[in-house]
């Protein structure tokens, strides 16, 4: 086993980790602040409820995005310290920029957020929570500025003296085209993944409310919870979409191999259908490979905008990487992963739709519904998007390979790294397999006790009205409710 | 100013700011056990820090991002060199954070105690593998030619490193119980103020020691001699001041005392950032390791505009929390029982 293999395992769980908590705080946190600002502008008791209720799931689910985000921050130097030195000058700042501006204002206002429930005014309580969600969502901007920079380098040259990347215009790292259309990408992915849980869970538990006849309950507390979800899942639906087809087209542009290892794409073609099922052995040979079930032309108006457009395939790619960069390095991404990933994206984003569309009918003009069949869709929508964002990113970053910084094929020359060199060459295989088994082992605990604490309160849905209450002595009237 | 000089000060700063206030938090999840009698004490202790914890941590990020942004190579040599070390702190700290949030969620002595143990254990590991490793820059590692760090994970725990390591350690500790004691009341704040001035001695002894031994040995300057003498004069203060009970102070001093020591070690490194012990030639410096002009130009805008901000909001959040907790003020337990009785069953 070499160093680079274990290596790559230990960035792909981490990162892949990471990312499955991450989506629900980016969307969750606005979506609790909506619901605050509804509560202090109606002031009206349920969104309170509701508040709490989405907020204790949001710390619950930030604690793990926030532990595991400390080794994102030192995993580049110490397993990829020579992707650190060749791109330190450009991607490093982003980084920086990325804790200083977003890091610092969610972590802080967050812990005003929890234990300010009443010592600051109601007001500045709110703006907390705000700062919180603009937190977040700067976050994944610079990060991401960082990780489009990798994809389509722009803004920098190549110093032959040092070989190594050097920037020389920041402000073509933060309006990377690839980096717009990221961006927009995975905020309505983080919007559809938290909108989806919002509407599943409050759908859920109105059901649960109006099968025990708490009816008034499921009226008024689950009904306009379960509306903003499902509201919320048209609007990022239709983004995810939109964004989508713009990373598509800039594929076509930047990164040809991927958009056709996506697609199991072999020689070229004009009028490229996408195939929903291919079978044939699609592990790195393009022998066999039988596309069947296909809708013509859809592949090629991802690429190219026109059904008829030209797609070159993976082979006439390879062909001319080899002329450009050099023979002797097999320039396909895993075919397999790129094509079924790419699918699996794209066919999760159904448990959403699905939602979006039994909910919206059988809530239309203030209904509320009991129907056991609506409980179960609930529950089967909520982790489905969450699995179209991982699957995305794996398609993103495998059909990225073999490089770690793909070249721009109209940028600047030489900038370009091969995943191989960036590896940290003094590190011991050793050493790397500890810590891949130490964080696939932590991190698989720690899957258990955040599923099982979000389960548990999920389930609690929102606390009694205050007014309900016998006497103060309600978790909410607490000093300190939030406390540890 | 010459811009990699003042990154290597912003970095330099951004420790001492992260070694100062994580330094308490430490002392905090070090002694949370053996400060508290009854659960309760537990969770007063853990609040002292509740709304700041994880903002101090966030100093740790940016220095490491600074590091990356301003100094690539050092960050790569550093970072997979001390492979080993910050493996076990990533750990640490991973088990930390959750343990603050998770501890109270369900109520079950069980399922605490199993918390208590993260807290402690993610509190010990960074207070000394930070003092090993900062030790171990100011001795100088072996480094070959293509700056690679090559030194093995047992040449990291040499006697000069360990004892940096019992360093922090001490420090951490001292700064954590006067902390305690400032921030709480009652029963709590007096057997904080007596922990404090009882470890107050062994810190000043073997933080002297230590600095005694690395000024001697591998400061190449005379003006270090400064902060050795601020922090051992801060220190002695320390002691003087918990036997007093004179909180405000004692925390100052100690504040003090964690800051020349951060100076110090960097003052010890300067003009390298990672001197190398087998050859001078091939140490990593200020100048061969940075970044170029331009991006630390942009970097220094952005810290110059940040920088006040953050500094004026995370201070305004010690100010909101500036109260000291009591024992009586800690809520009952809010946590779910530990066995689900409820209905998560399907409707
Ligand atoms: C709920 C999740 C989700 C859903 C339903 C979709 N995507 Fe997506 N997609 C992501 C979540 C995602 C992601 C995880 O957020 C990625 C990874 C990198 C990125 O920027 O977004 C991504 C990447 C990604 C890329 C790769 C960009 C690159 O490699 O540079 C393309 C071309 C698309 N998506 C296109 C689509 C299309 C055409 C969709 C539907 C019609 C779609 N995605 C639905
Ligand atoms: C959060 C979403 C992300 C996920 C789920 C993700 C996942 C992955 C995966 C699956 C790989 C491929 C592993 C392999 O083929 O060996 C990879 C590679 C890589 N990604 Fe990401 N990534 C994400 C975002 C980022 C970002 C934002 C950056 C940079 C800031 C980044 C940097 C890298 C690097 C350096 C590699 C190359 C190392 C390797 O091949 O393992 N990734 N990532
Ligand atoms: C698309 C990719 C990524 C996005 C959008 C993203 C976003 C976020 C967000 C929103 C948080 C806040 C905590 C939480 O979500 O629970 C977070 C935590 C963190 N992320 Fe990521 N992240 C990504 C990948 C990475 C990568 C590749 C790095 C490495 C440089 C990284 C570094 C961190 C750090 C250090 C934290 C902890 C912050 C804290 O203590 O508050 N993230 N990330």
């Amino acid at each position: 086993m070499e160093a680079l293999d274990v290596a790559r395992w230990q960035f792909g769980i981490v990162t892949v980790y990471h990312f499955i908590f991450v989506p629900l705080t980016i969307g969750l946190a606005p979506l609790v602040a909506i619901m605050q600002t509804l509560w202090n502008v109606t002031g009206k008791d349920h969104w309170l409820r509701l508040t709490k209720f989405f907020g204790k799931l949001l710390l619950i689910n930030f604690a793990i995005g926030v532990v595991t985000g400390i080794v994102q921050e030192f995993q580049f130097g110490m397993n990829w310290s020579e992707y650190s030195r060749f791109v330190g000058d450009v991607f490093g700042a982003p980084l920086a920029i990325e804790g200083l501006a977003a890091f610092f204002l969610e972590s802080t206002f967050l812990g005003l957020w929890i234990f300010g429930w009443d010592k600051l005014p109601k007001k500045i309580h709110l703006a907390c929570i705000w700062a919180v969600a603009i937190g977040t969502n700067l976050s994944a901007y610079f990060i991401l500025a960082a990780n489009s920079w990798m994809q389509h380098p722009v803004g920098a040259v190549f110093n032959p003296e040092t070989g190594r990347a050097e920037m020389v215009d920041f402000g073509a790292l933060l309006t990377n085209n690839t980096l717009v259309a990221a961006y927009s990408h995975t905020i309505s992915t983080s919007l559809l993944v938290a909108g989806t849980f919002v509407a599943g869970l409050a759908g859920w538990l109105m059901v649960r409310a109006a099968r025990s006849s708490e009816l008034d309950l499921a009226r008024t507390v689950y009904r306009p919870a379960a509306m903003l979800g499902l509201i919320t899942i048209v609007l990022a639906g239709v983004g995810v979409v939109v964004s989508g087809d713009y990373q598509g087209k800039l594929m076509y542009e930047q990164q040809p191999m991927k958009m056709s290892a996506a697609e199991a794409l072999c020689v070229g073609e004009e009028g490229a259908s996408f195939s929903i099922l291919t079978i044939g052995d699609l592990s790195n040979s393009c022998e066999g490979v039988r596309h069947i079930l296909t809708i013509p032309g859809v592949t090629s108006y991802l690429g190219t905008g026109d059904f008829n457009g030209y797609l070159p395939g993976v082979q006439d790619i390879q062909a001319q990487y080899a002329a450009q960069y050099g023979p002797d390095v097999d320039y396909q991404p895993n075919l397999a992963v790129t094509y079924w990933s790419f699918r699996l994206m794209i066919g999760f984003a159904a448990g959403s739709a699905a939602l979006a569309l039994a909910g919206l009918w059988l809530l239309r003009k203030g209904r509320i519904t009991d129907k056991a069949w609506f409980a179960r869709l609930c529950l089967v929508a909520i982790p489905m998007p969450f699995a179209a964002a991982s699957f995305g990113w794996i398609f993103t970053e495998m059909g990225r390979q073999p490089w770690v910084v793909a070249p721009n094929p109209t940028g600047p020359e030489l900038i370009r790294m091969l995943t191989q060199d960036g590896v940290s060459t003094s590190v011991p295989v050793g050493e790397v397999l500890a810590s891949l088994l130490t964080f696939t082992a932590l991190y698989s605990v720690l899957a258990v006790v955040w599923f099982t604490l979000m389960r548990r309160y999920a389930a609690l849905g929102v606390a009694p009205a205050p007014s309900d209450e016998p006497d103060d002595g309600s978790e909410d009237s607490r000093p300190l409710s939030f406390a540890y | 100013m010459d811009l990699p000089l003042l990154w290597f000060l912003l970095i330099a700063v951004l420790w001492l700011g992260y070694l100062v206030l994580e330094g308490f938090d430490f002392g905090v999840g070090m002694l949370m056990r053996p400060l508290s009698r009854t659960d309760t004490d537990r969770r007063l202790v853990i609040n002292t820090i509740g709304p700041v914890w994880d903002g101090n941590e966030v100093w740790l990020l940016v220095a490491g991002g600074a590091t990356f942004a301003a100094f690539p190579e050092w960050y790569a040599t550093m970072f997979s060199g001390f492979y080993l070390p910050l493996l076990l702190i990533l750990a640490a700290l991973i088990i930390r954070g959750v343990a603050f949030e998770y501890r109270g969620k369900i109520d079950d002595d069980t399922w605490r105690a199993r918390w208590d143990w993260a807290i402690t254990i993610g509190s010990w590991v960074p207070s000394v593998l930070w003092g090993v490793a900062f030790a171990n820059l100011v001795r100088g590692v072996r480094i070959d030619a293509d700056h690679q760090m090559v030194s093995g994970f047992f040449e990291l725990l040499n006697p000069f490193a360990l004892l940096g390591g019992a360093t922090t350690t001490l420090l951490f500790l001292t700064h954590g119980a006067i902390f305690i004691s400032l921030k709480t009341d009652g029963e709590m704040r007096e057997r904080a103020g007596r922990l404090a001035a009882v470890l107050s001695v062994p810190t000043v002894v073997v933080a002297g020691v230590f600095a005694l031994w690395a000024q001697t040995a591998y400061s190449a300057h005379v003006w270090t001699w400064a902060p050795v003498l601020v922090a051992a004069g801060a220190l002695v203060g320390v002691v003087l001041m918990t036997r007093a009970r004179r909180e405000g102070w004692a925390f100052t001093l100690s504040a003090l005392a964690i800051a020349a020591v951060v100076v110090f070690i960097f003052g010890t490194l300067f003009p390298n950032v990672m001197p190398a012990s087998n050859d001078p030639a091939n140490s990593l410096t200020i100048a061969n390791a940075s970044s170029t002009d331009y991006t630390l130009t942009v970097m220094t805008w952005v810290a110059a505009f940040m920088t006040p901000l953050v500094l004026a909001y995370q201070g305004w959040t010690y100010w909101v929390f500036r109260k000291r907790l009591t024992a009586a003020a800690i809520p009952a337990h809010i946590g779910l029982p530990l066995r689900d009785e409820s209905t998560t069953s399907a409707p």
